[in-house]
């Protein structure tokens, strides 16, 4: 299975994904393991329970703030962001 | 915590773990009185653990209610400073919003008002509100500011003070209902548990919205029925809203009798991150069901006034019910028509601020001194002759 | 947008495909709510049908699959149901609220992904099948919340999902057979086991074997991971756990031990895997039981300690008109969900089908074997002796272990529903779905285990999904 590579950026930086791909492994694939800090202790998080029920995976896709990234499907262009 | 090894008599059997009567146990420990508190389960398991925690001067209305919110907010900063830490007591000030000329007006009116009786209030125009809340909707036409207006983690509260007051030697006895009283010719002289029995000099009904049942077993009518709210929880955000935010037309369904659903916007931000939006009014008696006719026009509300909103999450809803008079008075004090019967009970949306202030008057009044404050106003004997008993209290309401 | 049908069905892993396709099957209109964007749930979560592919790429979706023609079959089924116009499919939304109404049941739905373009939908109808499913139990260790820790599960699905592996050399822990799939699809897909560490021991097994043996089949799926762990020379450490995962920003290694039978480690055991980059935990399943509860089911305390709704012989729980299947009965794996939902389709459609009908007999069969898995496979009794105080349980509020003591030991916090309050644990953006089984045995008390009260506020979550306001506001009462 090869799919289609896309390019999205990562905080600003291109990163090359899968096409179908979700957001967390795009990351995570290319060694990203934390993405956002928790409010209180400042402590990087990043994939946990990989369904979409932890919430531990939040990231800014295209403006929109608090996304599962471990939901969300890659595409052409698609803008990520850390928090 | 004691679970009523000891002796089972005391000076005075506080009925309910919610802030009131924790409260209450608390003062009447620090004046020296022997105290046992009984709590249906744990404490803040009612309308304590399902509010907003609000210690408000602006929202009272005037006479005795701000009076004692005035007495009561003293005792906050005061009598229970050094423990303001564990209950999270935060100065955040309210803010109240006009939207509408004619609203504008009215808040203008009620300003000057308050400010005759003392109360801090600051009149905002539109440039100071916006400064005071970035966020706030476009329309919005000016406010008033209200820097005496606190709040805190009614729970915590609640849970510390019952602690606090164990510590002092007060007994706190869990899942422990009570069932009767005892009664000695007209005299209530203690309560019926399935635990057994607990004699006590005084017994006070701290049992919130279930007080009029407690009161109905000794005979004697106490209106307090509940009044259903509403309140949204948030995802955590970064500070948007700085205050207790909420529309000049929330003063108005505080001190409304109306039966329908009510719902003014009060938006708050928390120190976890949350916006809490609330908050509705209906009687609809203890009904649990969750109503989307309720959350919609929260929504609605909340938006209209912090527009950004709209793309925010909740992640959460809750309810309570407030256990409020007729009169829109709490019941404070000794029940002449069952002597020995004292009553802290139906504060409405204003059980957290007035908690403070109630416990430290009645625990006074407990230990037989004149209280700070007259508690004539908020007498039980304001609603009539007494009743005969009922013979026991059925299984208590969830 | 709004459906009107007979029959609406929560979720569409095995026991939500095989409700529906029953349902419709059985002549009613069937509409299904789904938060994946294609049909599969977790178990049979493959990549994206989105991404243009070749007839083999689908028959290599089947691979580490297991029941994967079963799936093939439903599905199958399912979309000829869906092009007969007897099944609307709705995926990619989130039911944040279900509802009871006078003559049946209403879902209201939120998109599950905000930028993926599904509108909310709210569903009418007569009868409802809740077939949500489950995740991963967790119980918290020093340096969990570190990036590069999964949940087994989750390790799972990356690598169904994306065919690409989440790191490179793995250790994997926590209790039940489902740790052996997880490891040998990892090491099928090219990572380094380094060890499975099961807190249990195999002769735990010994006295449940006469209660596996109606299931042959698993005991042939037993023997496919033997030797898939022979093949990739995974060691397979019973008796042990991960005490501590080791490392400041990310996981790097992991500090492990022995323990005796309760779950106490054994002094002198300790031992260090470094070189470690995915740690990957398990211990067990937590039904999501948020919908049940909210509907107002009878609940109870299954073998595995988890919460779960009580059902009849027919799937209909305590609720009439209200069905479950699947993990939300009780844990016991996709091949008792089908039937399950099979069973729970057919009774939604006919009710009252007219003359009794009889639960097929390998439902008993493989709920008797679940509960051996689930008594041979225990939550250690002594799991609270690993934490420190400082050990985060609460993963989104930051709470401590020492926070959950204190909130116990002073203000008499007993259960989950005052140890939100007192301490926020679960009140942050999981609402406790990670941290409410842990939360519950900490509020029982060192080696206690929680009791269905407790669990049942934990589970008690009046909005079942995060929803938007500006969707809310929409609401017309």
């Amino acid at each position: 299975m090869n799919p289609q590579p896309v390019t999205i950026t990562f905080d600003g930086r291109p990163l090359t994904a899968a096409a179908g791909q979700s957001v967390g492994a795009a990351l995570a694939s290319q060694g990203v393991t934390a993405w956002r800090s928790t409010r209180k202790g400042g402590r990087p998080r990043g994939l946990f329970c990989g369904i979409g029920v932890c919430f531990d995976c939040l990231v800014t896709v295209d403006g929109e703030t608090n996304q599962r990234a471990c939901l969300v499907e890659v595409c052409e262009g698609m803008e990520v962001e850390g928090s | 915590m004691n679970f009523g090894n000891g002796p089972r008599g005391s000076d005075v059997l506080v009925m309910g773990a919610g802030v009131i009567g924790a409260a209450t146990a608390y003062f009447a420990a620090q004046q020296g009185l022997s105290v046992t508190v009984l709590d249906k389960g744990l404490p803040a398991s009612g309308t304590s653990s399902a509010c907003e925690g609000n210690i408000l001067v602006s929202d009272k209305e005037l006479g005795p209610e701000l009076e004692l919110t005035r007495y009561s907010l003293g005792v906050w900063h005061n009598d229970l400073a050094e423990h303001k830490k564990l209950w999270e007591f935060e100065s955040k000030g309210g803010i109240i919003v006009a939207s509408r000329e004619s609203s504008l007006a009215s808040l203008n009116r009620v300003m000057a008002v308050q400010k005759g009786f003392g109360v801090d209030v600051e009149e905002l125009d539109q440039a100071a509100l916006r400064e005071a809340e970035p966020h706030i909707s476009p329309e919005a036409l000016g406010g008033a500011s209200y820097r005496e207006d606190c709040q805190v983690q009614p729970m915590l509260v609640a849970a510390h003070l019952v602690r606090l007051a164990t510590e002092a030697g007060a007994r706190f006895i869990a899942d422990t209902p009570v069932t009767g009283f005892m009664r000695d010719g007209g005299r209530v002289t203690g309560v019926r548990t399935p635990r057994g029995d607990f004699p006590a000099g005084a017994v006070v009904n701290c049992t919130g919205t279930w007080a009029g049942e407690l009161a109905a077993m000794a005979g004697v009518e106490v209106p307090v029925l509940p009044r259903r709210g509403f309140v949204m929880v948030t995802e955590p955000l970064p500070p948007m809203v700085h205050h207790k935010v909420y529309a000049a037309e929330y003063i108005d369904n505080v001190g409304s009798s109306d039966a329908g659903l009510q719902a003014s916007p009060v938006v708050e931000g928390t120190p976890s991150g949350t916006i809490l939006i609330g908050s509705t009014r209906e009687r609809v008696g203890f009904d649990r069901t969750v109503s989307t006719a309720a959350l919609g026009l929260l929504a609605r509300n909340a938006t209209a006034l912090f527009p950004f909103l709209e793309r925010v999450k909740a992640i959460r809803h809750y309810h309570g019910f407030r256990p409020y008079c007729p009169d829109h008075l709490p019941v404070i004090g000794h029940d002449d028509r069952a002597p020995g019967l004292w009553h802290a009970a139906g504060h409405e949306g204003a059980g957290i601020g007035l908690s403070a202030g109630t416990g430290k008057l009645l625990a006074q009044a407990l230990a037989g001194l004149t209280p700070d404050l007259d508690l004539t106003p908020f007498a039980p004997a304001r609603f009539g002759e007494a009743r005969p008993q009922t013979a026991s209290r059925e299984e208590a309401t969830a | 947008m709004s459906v009107t049908v007979d029959v609406a069905v929560v979720g569409a892993g095995p026991a939500g495909l095989a409700a529906a396709v029953a349902a419709a099957e059985a002549g009613a209109r069937v509409a299904v709510v789904d938060a994946g964007n294609q049909p599969g749930g977790q178990f049979w979560r493959h990549a994206p049908e989105t991404v243009q592919r070749q007839a083999a790429d689908v028959q290599a979706d089947g691979h580490g699959h297991h029941g994967w023609n079963t799936y093939l079959d439903l599905r199958a089924r399912f979309d000829a149901a869906q092009h007969a116009g007897r099944i609307t499919y709705l995926p990619g939304l989130q039911v944040w609220m279900a509802e009871r109404s006078e003559d049946g049941f209403v879902l209201r739905t939120t998109p599950a992904v905000a930028s993926a373009g599904a509108a909310p939908v709210t569903v009418t109808a007569d009868r409802l099948v809740l077939c949500p499913g489950g995740y991963d139990r967790q119980l918290p260790v020093p340096g969990w919340d570190l990036p590069g820790v999964l949940a087994a599960g989750g390790i799972q699905a990356f690598i169904k999902a994306n065919g690409v592996l989440p790191g490179k050399r793995f250790v994997i822990a926590g209790t039940g057979p489902f740790l052996l799939p997880v490891a040998a699809g990892i090491a099928e897909a090219g990572g380094k086991v380094l060890a499975v560490l099961e807190s249990s021991a195999p002769s735990a097994w010994l006295p449940h074997l006469a209660a596996a043996s109606g299931v042959p089949g698993k005991a042939l799926e037993g023997a496919e991971y033997a030797a898939a762990f022979a093949r990739h020379r995974i060691p397979y450490r019973t008796r042990s756990i991960v005490t501590e995962v080791l490392g400041s920003d990310r996981a790097s290694g992991v500090r492990t031990a022995r323990v005796d039978p309760a779950g106490r480690v054994r002094p002198g055991t300790e031992r260090v895997y470094g070189d470690v980059d995915v740690v990957g935990f398990g211990w067990g399943f937590t039904p999501q039981m948020e919908l049940p509860v909210s509907l107002g089911v009878e609940t109870r305390l299954d073998a595995d300690g988890s919460l779960v709704g009580v059902v009849d012989d027919r799937q209909q729980s305590s609720v009439p008109g209200l069905y479950l299947a699947g993990e939300v009965t009780g844990v016991g794996g996709a091949t008792l969900a089908v039937l399950e939902g099979l069973a729970a389709g057919a009774a939604a459609a006919r009710p009252d089908p007219g003359v009794p009908v009889k639960p097929p007999a390998a439902i008993a069969r493989h709920r008797r074997f679940a509960q051996a898995m689930h008594q041979a496979h225990p939550v250690p009794a002594a799991w609270q002796d690993w934490l420190t105080p400082d050990t985060t349980v609460c993963r989104c509020e930051e709470v401590t272990a020492g926070d959950i003591t204190e909130a116990r030991e002073d203000l008499g916090a007993r259960d989950v529903r005052s140890l939100k309050s007192f301490t926020r644990a679960g009140m942050g953006w999981c609402q406790g779905r990670v941290c409410g089984f842990a939360a519950a045995c900490l509020g029982a008390g060192p080696g206690e285990a929680p009791g269905a009260g407790s669990l049942a506020g934990s589970a008690k979550r009046p909005l079942a999904a995060p929803v938007g306001i500006g969707e809310l506001a929409a609401l017309d009462g």
